[in-house]
C-alpha cells in the first residue's frame, strides 16, 4: 500500500497544481533540464527579436490539459477502488458507491480547503456523449413515471406552503426535479441481490427496471427543461409531452434495433479481418448513442436495445477473442464511468455552494420514499395477476428499499440549465437524497434482506439432468398448450423462434451449419474411438461420449469458433481446454459486475482430475494382476495402447503434475500451487475414478489423452438457463426465459456467455466414459470378463 | 333444465377433482369436442393430427401421456385407447400454476405431480424405474431436431445423465454394483432444485385467481 499511497499522494498534487489552471512552472518531484537560454521575463531591451536558440526543452500544457486532467482523475478513482479492495469486509458491508463517495468527498473537501475549482470536465455535454453510455443501463417507465409525477405534485403542493419559503418553484420545475431524483440506480442494489441470490424474478425486475429507468428518466428530464421554459403550459402542451415521451421511447427502441441489425450483418463478413470486430461493436452502439442524440429521442434506450440485439446475432459470427475482449472492455468503461460519477459527486458536494431548505430538502426525502413505496406497491398489484409467480410482499419490500438513487440524477442535476432559479436548490437536494440513500439504504438493505429472508433461488442447477428435463418440460408445455389450443408466452416465443430461425438468422449470421474443421476432426476422432470400444469390448456400450456432441447437445446449435488456426490435435487441445475453462462461469448466475471472470475454481478441477488420472496412469498400473475384474474399466484390451490415434506427447508417463499440467495446458500460468490433492473434495465421479486407481485403465489414458481437460462435475454449469441465450438451428424453442436473460445479460455485458462450443463437452466426456465403462449403467452379464 | 342440472352436477364433479373453475372446464370442453369432432372421445390418432404439435420432438411422449393410467391418480396402470373428457382434464390438471392462496404443502404437492407426470413420461414400460434405454430415447427425441447430432451422442448424453442421477443419489457404489434405473424418488432428488413452477404450467384462458381452487393433494 505504501506505493499506492505515494502515488496517490503525488496525483493528488499534481491535481491541484493542474486545477489550477496555469502552468506549473516546474512539478517538483520531476528534473527538468535548464533551457539554455533564459526565457525573456523582463521588458525587452531591444524592440527586434532577439536570436533565440532552439529550446530543447519546452512544456505546452494548454495543449493537453483536459485529457491530462481526466485521466488524472480517472487515475485517482481508480486508485480509490483499489485501495477498498484491500479490505474485503468493507466491499461487504459497504457498497463501493458509499465508498467512492467518500473518497470523493474527502478529496473534495482537500479541494476546496484550498479554494480549488472542481475541473470543468463534467459539463452536460460531456456527460452525456462521453460518460452516459457506457454505464451500464438498467427499467420501468411506469414506475419512473409515477415517481416524477408523484413526487412533482407533491412537492408542488408543499411549495405553496408559505412557510418554507420556495413559492417561487412553479409546477414545471417541481416536475423537473423530481423526474430527477426519480432515476433509481441499480449499482449498489444489484449486487447485493447477486450476493444474497435472491429470486430470479426479483433480480430481474430490479434489473430491467433501471434499465428502462435510465432511459425514462432523461426522457422526462428533457421534456420537462423544455416544458419549464415555457412561461404558460396548455393541455395540448400535455398531450404533446405524452406523445413526444412515446416517440423518445420507442424511437431509441426503433433505432437501438437497426443499429443492431446493421452491426449484425456487417459481423457476418468480418472472418478476415477478426482484429476489427470488437470496434464494430462498440461503433455501433456509439452510433446509435449519437444518432439517438441527434434526434434528441431516448439515447439510452437506442444502446441498450442495440447491445441487446447485438448480443443474441453478433456473438455467433464474431471469434472467440472478440467476444472476450468485447466483454473485458465493456466491463471497464463501465467500471470507470461509474468510478467517475461518484467520485465527482463528493467531490461536487464539498465544493459546490449549498443552498439549502430544510423544508423542501426534507420533504424531498419523504415524498421520495413514499411515493416510491407507492408506486410499488400498486405496480405490483396490477401486474400481480399475470404473473405465475406473484410477487409477495418480501420481494415488493425489497424492490422498494431498493430504490437508491445516483448517477443519473447526480449528473442531471448538475447540468440543469442555468435558468431555473432555484438550481443550486435543486442539487443541493439532489445530493441530499444521493447521499441518503446510498449512504442509509445502500448499507442497510444487505441485513435487511437477509433478515426479511427474501425469497432466494438455487443456483446449483448445472447439471445434464436438470438441462434434459427443463428442455422436456418446455417442449411438453408448448406441446400441450397446442394440445388445448391456448396460448402462452411459450407460443409466442416459438412463433418469434420461427421466424428469427427462417429469416432473420438466415440473413445476419454467417453460416454456421458448417463445422469448423477442428471440431469436426475432434468428433470424428471420437467415434473412432468410440467404434474400437465397440468392436472389441461388447456391443452394447455406447461408451463413447462426443465431446463435442456433448457440447452441441447444450448448444442445440453448433456454434464453431472459426478462429481456429492450428489443426493439429495438440493445438486443439489447447483451445477446447481454454474454452472449458470458462464455462464454469456458467454457474454464476449473475456475474458480478465488478469483476472478471475467474478461472481460479476451474483450474483446480481440472488439476484435481488431472491429479487423478496421473495417478491411475502410473507405469505399472497397465500390467496389474486385476485385469479380470477390473477389465470392465477397459476401453481398450490391455496392451494395445492408444498411442497410435494419439500423439503420444499429450501424456508423460511420470508421475510430476507440473509437467503434466504444462505439457496439457501450456497457456495455463498458476497451477503448482496445488499439488496432488486427494480428490475427496471433487465431484462424485472423480471419487469413484479414485476408487479405481487400481484399474489399469487404458481408458483414463485414453481419457487423458484425448480429455486430459475433461473434468468430471456432476454439476457443472451446463445449464444455460442462467447463461446466455441459446441459439439453435432446428429446435423451436430453447431459450428458458430467453428474453429475461437477455436483459440480464445484457447487464452484465455479456460476461457469462461462454461462447466456447466445446467447453462443457470436455467435462462430460471423461466422465461418462469412465462411468459407462465401468459401473452402473451396464449389467455386468453383458461384459465378457475373459475377453482380452 | 335437466341437462343444465347435470352439466353443472358434472362440473362440480370435475371442478373437485382437477380444480379448474367453470369457466376453464367450459373452455377445455370446447376444445375437447373440437379435437374429437363432437364425440364423446378422444382416440391417440386425433391427437396426432394436430398441426401445431407436428414440430413438437416429443410429441409421442405428450400423447401418450394422455393416454396413460397413471397420470389418472387413480393408481391404475397401463394405457388407455381413448379418453373421455375427464381423463382429458385430469392430465391438464398437471399443469396449473400455483395462486397466491397455494400453501406450501399444497405447492409441494404439485411439484411433486409435475415431476410424477415427467417421470411417467420416461418410464414407458411402467416398471417404476427409467431405466437407460427408456432414457435414451427421451433424449434422442428431444435432440432429434437438432439435426446434427446423431444417435450416439445422444446415447452418450444420456449416459451422462444417468451417471449423474447414479452418483447423486448412490454415492458409494462399488464397481459391480449395477444401477437398476432412475427411481422417482431419485428422479426428485436430481431436479431438487429446479424450479418447477415457472415452467411447468400453463396459464389457462378464463384464469380467476380468486376463485380457483388449490390444488388437491396427490402423490
Amino acid at each position: 500500500l505504501q506505493p499506492l499511497g505515494g502515488a496517490a499522494g503525488l496525483m493528488c498534487f499534481s491535481l491541484l497544481c493542474v486545477c489550477r489552471g496555469e502552468v506549473p512552472p516546474k512539478p517538483t518531484g520531476v528534473v527538468t533540464i535548464v533551457p539554455p537560454i533564459k526565457p525573456d521575463n523582463g521588458p525587452q531591451a531591444y524592440p527586434e527579436a532577439e536570436k533565440a536558440n532552439l529550446p530543447v526543452f519546452t512544456m505546452n500544457y494548454p495543449r493537453i490539459q483536459i485529457p491530462f486532467e481526466i485521466t488524472l482523475w480517472m487515475l485517482l478513482a481508480s486508485f480509490a477502488k483499489i485501495g477498498f479492495h484491500v479490505y474485503h469486509k468493507i466491499t461487504i458491508w459497504v457498497p463501493e458507491s458509499c465508498l467512492l463517495i467518500s473518497i470523493g468527498l474527502i478529496v473534495g473537501a482537500i479541494m476546496h480547503s484550498v479554494h480549488e475549482e472542481p475541473p470543468a470536465v463534467l459539463t452536460s455535454n460531456v456527460f452525456f456523449l462521453y460518460m452516459l453510455p457506457p454505464i451500464v443501463l438498467w427499467f420501468a417507465v411506469v414506475g419512473t413515471l409515477w415517481n416524477s409525477v408523484g413526487i412533482g405534485m407533491s412537492l408542488f403542493a408543499i411549495c405553496q406552503i408559505e412557510a418554507f419559503g420556495v413559492q417561487d418553484i412553479n409546477l414545471q420545475e417541481n416536475l423537473l426535479f423530481a423526474s430527477i431524483i426519480s432515476a433509481v440506480d441499480p449499482v449498489a442494489v444489484l449486487n447485493v441481490f447477486e450476493d444474497v441470490n435472491v429470486n430470479e424474478q426479483l433480480y430481474i425486475v430490479v434489473f430491467g427496471e433501471c434499465l428502462f429507468n435510465d432511459a425514462v428518466t432523461v426522457v422526462l428530464y428533457n421534456m420537462f427543461s423544455f416544458v419549464a421554459e415555457m412561461p404558460v403550459v396548455e393541455p395540448v402542451d400535455v398531450f404533446l409531452g405524452v406523445a413526444r415521451f412515446f416517440v423518445v421511447g420507442l424511437g431509441g427502441m426503433g433505432f437501438g434495433i437497426l443499429f443492431g441489425f446493421v452491426a449484425a450483418f456487417t459481423t457476418r463478413f468480418t472472418s478476415k479481418v477478426r482484429e476489427i470486430e470488437p470496434l464494430f461493436i462498440f461503433m455501433y452502439s456509439y452510433l446509435a448513442y449519437l444518432v439517438a442524440e441527434l434526434f434528441s429521442i431516448s439515447s439510452i434506450m437506442a444502446i441498450v436495445t442495440c447491445a441487446l440485439t447485438m448480443k443474441y446475432y453478433v456473438e455467433e459470427n464474431v471469434s472467440q477473442r472478440s467476444c472476450t475482449t468485447i466483454r473485458h472492455v465493456v466491463k471497464m468503461l463501465g467500471a470507470i464511468s461509474e468510478t467517475l460519477i461518484f467520485f465527482f459527486l463528493g467531490v461536487v458536494t464539498i465544493t459546490t455552494e449549498h443552498e439549502w431548505n430544510w423544508g423542501y430538502i426534507l420533504f424531498t426525502l419523504l415524498f421520495a420514499f413514499v411515493w416510491r413505496g407507492l408506486g410499488v406497491l400498486v405496480l405490483t398489484q396490477i401486474i400481480n395477476p399475470f404473473r405465475t409467480i406473484p410477487f409477495n410482499l418480501k420481494d415488493q419490500f425489497g424492490l422498494a428499499y431498493g430504490g437508491l438513487r445516483g448517477a443519473i440524477s447526480f449528473a442531471l442535476a448538475f447540468t440543469l440549465p442555468d435558468n431555473i432559479g432555484r438550481k443550486q436548490l435543486f442539487v443541493t437536494a439532489t445530493i441530499a437524497i444521493i447521499l441518503f440513500t446510498v449512504f442509509l439504504q445502500g448499507i442497510s438493505i444487505r441485513p435487511l434482506i437477509e433478515f426479511i429472508n427474501v425469497r432466494r433461488t438455487n443456483r446449483n442447477l448445472g447439471t445434464i439432468n436438470v438441462e434434459i428435463h427443463c428442455r422436456l418440460m418446455e417442449h411438453t408445455i408448448a406441446g400441450i398448450e397446442d394440445l388445448c389450443g391456448q396460448w402462452s408466452h411459450f407460443y409466442w416465443k416459438d412463433k418469434f423462434m420461427k421466424f428469427n430461425n427462417r429469416i432473420l438468422r438466415r440473413i445476419l449470421i454467417r453460416d454456421s451449419r458448417a463445422e469448423s474443421s477442428i471440431v469436426a476432426l475432434y468428433k470424428k476422432l471420437e467415434l473412432q474411438n468410440a467404434m474400437e470400444i465397440l468392436d472389441t469390448v461388447s456391443g452394447d456400450i455406447s461408451a463413447a461420449p462426443s465431446i463435442v456432441s456433448l457440447y452441441e447437445e447444450k448448444k442445440s446449435s453448433a456454434k464453431p469458433k472459426k478462429k481456429f488456426l492450428a489443426a493439429d490435435l495438440r493445438n486443439m487441445h489447447d483451445i477446447l481446454s481454454k474454452n472449458m475453462y470458462k464455462i464454469r462461469q456458467r454457474t454464476v448466475a449473475y456475474t458480478n459486475k465488478h469483476a472478471l471472470p475467474n478461472d481460479s475454481q476451474t483450474k483446480e478441477i481440472l488439476i484435481r482430475r488431472h491429479a487423478s488420472i496421473r495417478r491411475s496412469l502410473r507405469p505399472g498400473s497397465f500390467q496389474s494382476t486385476m485385469v479380470p475384474k477390473s477389465h470392465k474399466y477397459f476401453s481398450l484390451p490391455p496392451g494395445q495402447s492408444l498411442d497410435l490415434k494419439f500423439p503420444p506427447g499429450r501424456l508423460s508417463y511420470t508421475d510430476d503434475h507440473e509437467t503434466l499440467s504444462e505439457v496439457a495446458y501450456p497457456t495455463r500460468r498458476s497451477r503448482s500451487s496445488r499439488p496432488a490433492r486427494s480428490s475427496s473434495r471433487a465431484m462424485m465421479p472423480l471419487r469413484r475414478l479414485d476408487t479405481l486407481t487400481e484399474a489399469p485403465s487404458v481408458d483414463a489414458v485414453g481419457d487423458g489423452g484425448r480429455t486430459d481437460h475433461g473434468v468430471s462435475r456432476t454439476d457443472s454449469s451446463y445449464s444455460d438457463s442462467h447463461a446466455a441465450p441459446r441459439r439453435h438451428i432446428n429446435s423451436s424453442d430453447d431459450q428458458d426465459s430467453g428474453s429475461v436473460d437477455n436483459l440480464r445479460n445484457n447487464h452484465h455485458e455479456a460476461q457469462e456467455e461462454e461462447e466456447q462450443p466445446s467447453s462443457s463437452s470436455p467435462v462430460w466426456a471423461a466422465e461418462p466414459r469412465d462411468g459407462t465403462t465401468r459401473n452402473p449403467l451396464l449389467r455386468r452379464p453383458q461384459w465378457n470378463p475373459k475377453k482380452k | 333444465m335437466g341437462a343444465k342440472q347435470t352439466r353443472a352436477e358434472k362440473y362440480q364433479d370435475l371442478m373437485d377433482k382437477t380444480g379448474f373453475s367453470p369457466e376453464q372446464i367450459k373452455n377445455l370442453h370446447t376444445r375437447f369436442q373440437q379435437l374429437s369432432d363432437n364425440e364423446e372421445t378422444i382416440s391417440r390418432e386425433d391427437l396426432e393430427k394436430i398441426p401445431a404439435l407436428a414440430n413438437n420432438p416429443i410429441r409421442k411422449q405428450i400423447i401418450e401421456a394422455f393416454f396413460d393410467k397413471r397420470n389418472q391418480h387413480q393408481n391404475e396402470v397401463g394405457a388407455f385407447q381413448e379418453i373421455g373428457f375427464e381423463q382429458f382434464l385430469m392430465v391438464m390438471s398437471h399443469f396449473r400454476p400455483p395462486t397466491l392462496k397455494t400453501t406450501e404443502e399444497e405447492k409441494e404437492a404439485m411439484r411433486k405431480e409435475k415431476l410424477r407426470f415427467l417421470f411417467n413420461m420416461h418410464d414407458t414400460d411402467n416398471d417404476g424405474t427409467i431405466t437407460l434405454e427408456e432414457y435414451r430415447k427421451v433424449v434422442e427425441e428431444l435432440l432429434k431436431k437438432s439435426g446434427a447430432i446423431g444417435l450416439e451422442a445422444a446415447k452418450a448424453i444420456a449416459d451422462a445423465a444417468m451417471l449423474e442421477v447414479a452418483s447423486t443419489n448412490v454415492p458409494h457404489m462399488a464397481p459391480e454394483d449395477f444401477y437398476e434405473g432412475i427411481t422417482f424418488e431419485h428422479f426428485e432428488q436430481i431436479l431438487k432444485g429446479l424450479e418447477m413452477e415457472s415452467r411447468m404450467h400453463i396459464r389457462f384462458l378464463d384464469v380467476d385467481t380468486t376463485t380457483m381452487r388449490c390444488g388437491k393433494s396427490k402423490s
